[in-house]
This record gives structure tokens, C-alpha cells and sequence, in this order.
């Protein structure tokens, strides 16, 4: 039986869902694609940044089949975790928190730019943007402009 | 269902943009290596180069090896019989890319048994010991010369060759030229100037046999 409080395909929720899943669903590609065909090998902090990106894509999608409006609840815990992961790194690759309290000593070094396009985007704002907008969407699904 | 559609056909059009990202990056890393090795032709085959079948020969496959690494351990009886089903028509040239720990020790051995004429059969018994001492994370170099001894090596000598400024100099040229020619995993094969690198045993004898047909019509 479905929950009382369906959530409609043909609702806007379900559309501003689809696209937060949409989202994560492109990133996890993304992230696939730099690791296994690049072969940039992900360091500690990738990781543990692919951890709710990648269950965002199947908690979302799974929500979505099932027209559930609770999988919010869930995707926004996912959500901010990866932000606040996300935020972490990217003040790591401005500087701002300094090499001797970084958290990977072992393997790739997650200070290290491996990828710069356009001179400013690099793979941890990606992810930062990436959550953000996902977030937005979770928090604020009625607001008129999603991202 | 509209909503099945849209997941699903989501689903599939990002594994369809994967893909595709997939192969047009790999052409172009192909495409990449190729200017590589042409720009830097003259880093593929070095006068110290160990070099087996005829010189003559119109087809030339360059490995960029490392005696550690087992897929180079896996495709030297491949590449052997290449060499025998082609016998005069195509020659073997070997490099080092000594990127494992140890690894380096394992080559001054193999150039110190090329002083004694004995390359080939020491090639064969390192490879042969490969499980026994270049075991991942706990290489024993140490043990390799058990393996020498019944192809008559002389020890000490060897020992003593191993020092010789030549061959470190050999060795470094290698590592030079494993830089400017962008390899990056062994083994890496060219064949006639053309980067290969592994996929399967099967890609290879191909590519071996095309540069046949096109070097002998």
C-alpha cells in the first residue's frame, strides 16, 4: 500500500526530486568517469565524499519509483553530510586550513589539484555545487528557481 | 508508467554519455601516445638495448618491462611465440620501466648476466622465480640468485658487474626515455613505433601481424 501522502509523478515535488537525483546520478558518473577512465586515483577525502553521493542516487531513486515522499527526510541527511565533506575540502585546496591537520597522510594527497578547468572549477567545488544544489532542492522544493 | 520512463531513460543516458566520454577519451589519449612516441622516436630503441631475432627485420616490437610485474611475466611466452610463428621478420628490443620496489636490482642483474652472454637464459630464470621473490610489499631480490646458479652464471662475477657504471647509465637512459615517451604501465609494447598497451594477448599478436602484412606485401 502506498503512504497516505503519495508523492504524485506529475507533482512539482516529484520533479524537483527527479533532478536532485538527476544530479547526483551525473556526479557519480563524473566521479567514475575521472577515476576509472582518467585514472586520477581519488583521495581519502573523494571518498568519503562518494559515500553520500552515491546513496543519494539509490535512496532518490528508489524514493521516486515508490512515490515516498518521506525519502526526503533521508536525502537530506546524505545531503548535508556531503556538503559539510565537500565545504572541508574545498577550504583545503584554498588554504585555508593548514597541511598539518589534513586528514590523509597515506596515498593521494588531498591538497593536490589533480584537475582545473577553466581555471577555477576543480573537482571538489564540483562536488561542493553538486550538493549544494541537491540540498537546495531537498530544503527549499517550493522555491520558484531550484538551483 | 511516465515516471519508469524517466528514471530509466535517465539511467541509460547517463551510461550512454559514460561510454561514449569513454571511447572518444581513450581515442584521443591513443591519438596522444602515437604523437608521443613519433616526436620521440629516437627514444624507442637504444644501442645498450638487449635485442633478440633478426636485425634485419622490418617489424620492431619495443617492451618497456619490468621483471617484477607479472601481466610482462604473462605475456613473454606470448611474445616468444610471436617471435617463432615470425621468425626473420620481426625483432624484439627490450626496455626497462623498473617502476616496482626492487626492481632495479632485478635489472642490474639481468645487464650483468648479459656480460656473460647469458641475457636470454637469465630473462627466462627471473621470470620464471618471479611468485618467489617479487612478492608485493615483501620483495626478496636476495632469492632470485638461487635461479641464476643452474644457467651457469658466475656469481661473484655478476656480483661485481652489477656495480659498473655502465650499467646504471643504461639503466637511467631507460627511465629517461620511459618519461619522455609517457609510459605508464607495463608492459607497454610498441610495435614499429606504434604505443600499445596491455589489453590481451590476442590484441597484440594483431597488431604484430598487421605490421607484417603492411612491412612484407
Amino acid at each position: 500500500m502506498l503512504p497516505s501522502t503519495n508523492l504524485s509523478p506529475h507533482s512539482r515535488q516529484w520533479r524537483v526530486l527527479f533532478a536532485c537525483w538527476l544530479l547526483a546520478l551525473v556526479a557519480t558518473a563524473g566521479s567514475l568517469f575521472l577515476s576509472e577512465v582518467m585514472e586520477f586515483a581519488p583521495c581519502v577525502l573523494c571518498w568519503y565524499q562518494r559515500i553520500p553521493m552515491y546513496a543519494l542516487v539509490v535512496v532518490l531513486g528508489v524514493g521516486l519509483q515508490a512515490q515516498d515522499p518521506g525519502v526526503v527526510k533521508y536525502a537530506k541527511a546524505l545531503a548535508l553530510i556531503g556538503l559539510a565533506l565537500a565545504s572541508y575540502h574545498c577550504l583545503l585546496y584554498l588554504g585555508f586550513i593548514p597541511k598539518s591537520i589534513q586528514p590523509c597522510g597515506k596515498g593521494v594527497s588531498c591538497a593536490d589539484v589533480q584537475l582545473q578547468l577553466w581555471g577555477v572549477v576543480t573537482i571538489p567545488l564540483m562536488s561542493l555545487l553538486t550538493f549544494g544544489a541537491i540540498s537546495l532542492g531537498l530544503f527549499f522544493p517550493n522555491r520558484k528557481r531550484v538551483v | 508508467m511516465k515516471k519508469n520512463v524517466y528514471l530509466i531513460g535517465a539511467v541509460f543516458g547517463v551510461i550512454l554519455v559514460f561510454v561514449l566520454g569513454m571511447y572518444a577519451y581513450q581515442n584521443k589519449q591513443t591519438q596522444v601516445r602515437t604523437d608521443t612516441a613519433n616526436k620521440n622516436a629516437s627514444a624507442l630503441v637504444k644501442f645498450h638495448s638487449p635485442s633478440i631475432g633478426a636485425s634485419d627485420a622490418k617489424v620492431t616490437i619495443v617492451e618497456f618491462f619490468d621483471p617484477a610485474c607479472e601481466a610482462c611475466r604473462a605475456f613473454y611466452p606470448v611474445v616468444k611465440s610471436i617471435m617463432a610463428e615470425n621468425q626473420g621478420k620481426v625483432r624484439l628490443v627490450l626496455r626497462y620501466a623498473a617502476f616496482h620496489n626492487g626492481s632495479d636490482v632485478v635489472v642490474k642483474i639481468l645487464e650483468a648476466a648479459k656480460l656473460q652472454g647469458l641475457y636470454w637464459q637469465a630473462l627466462d630464470a627471473v621470470y620464471q622465480s618471479q611468485p618467489v621473490w617479487a612478492e608485493h610489499g615483501n620483495p626478496q631480490i636476495q632469492r632470485v640468485w638461487d635461479y641464476l646458479q643452474p644457467i651457469g652464471l658466475d656469481i661473484e662475477r655478476a656480483k661485481r658487474d652489477m656495480e659498473n657504471p655502465g650499467i646504471a647509465a643504461a639503466l637511467q637512459q631507460d627511465t629517461a626515455d620511459v618519461m619522455s615517451l609517457k609510459v605508464q604501465k607495463t608492459p607497454t609494447f610498441f610495435v614499429n613505433g606504434k604505443p600499445w598497451e596491455v589489453i590481451s594477448p590476442d590484441g597484440l599478436r594483431a597488431l604484430v601481424l598487421e605490421a607484417i602484412k603492411a612491412s612484407y606485401p
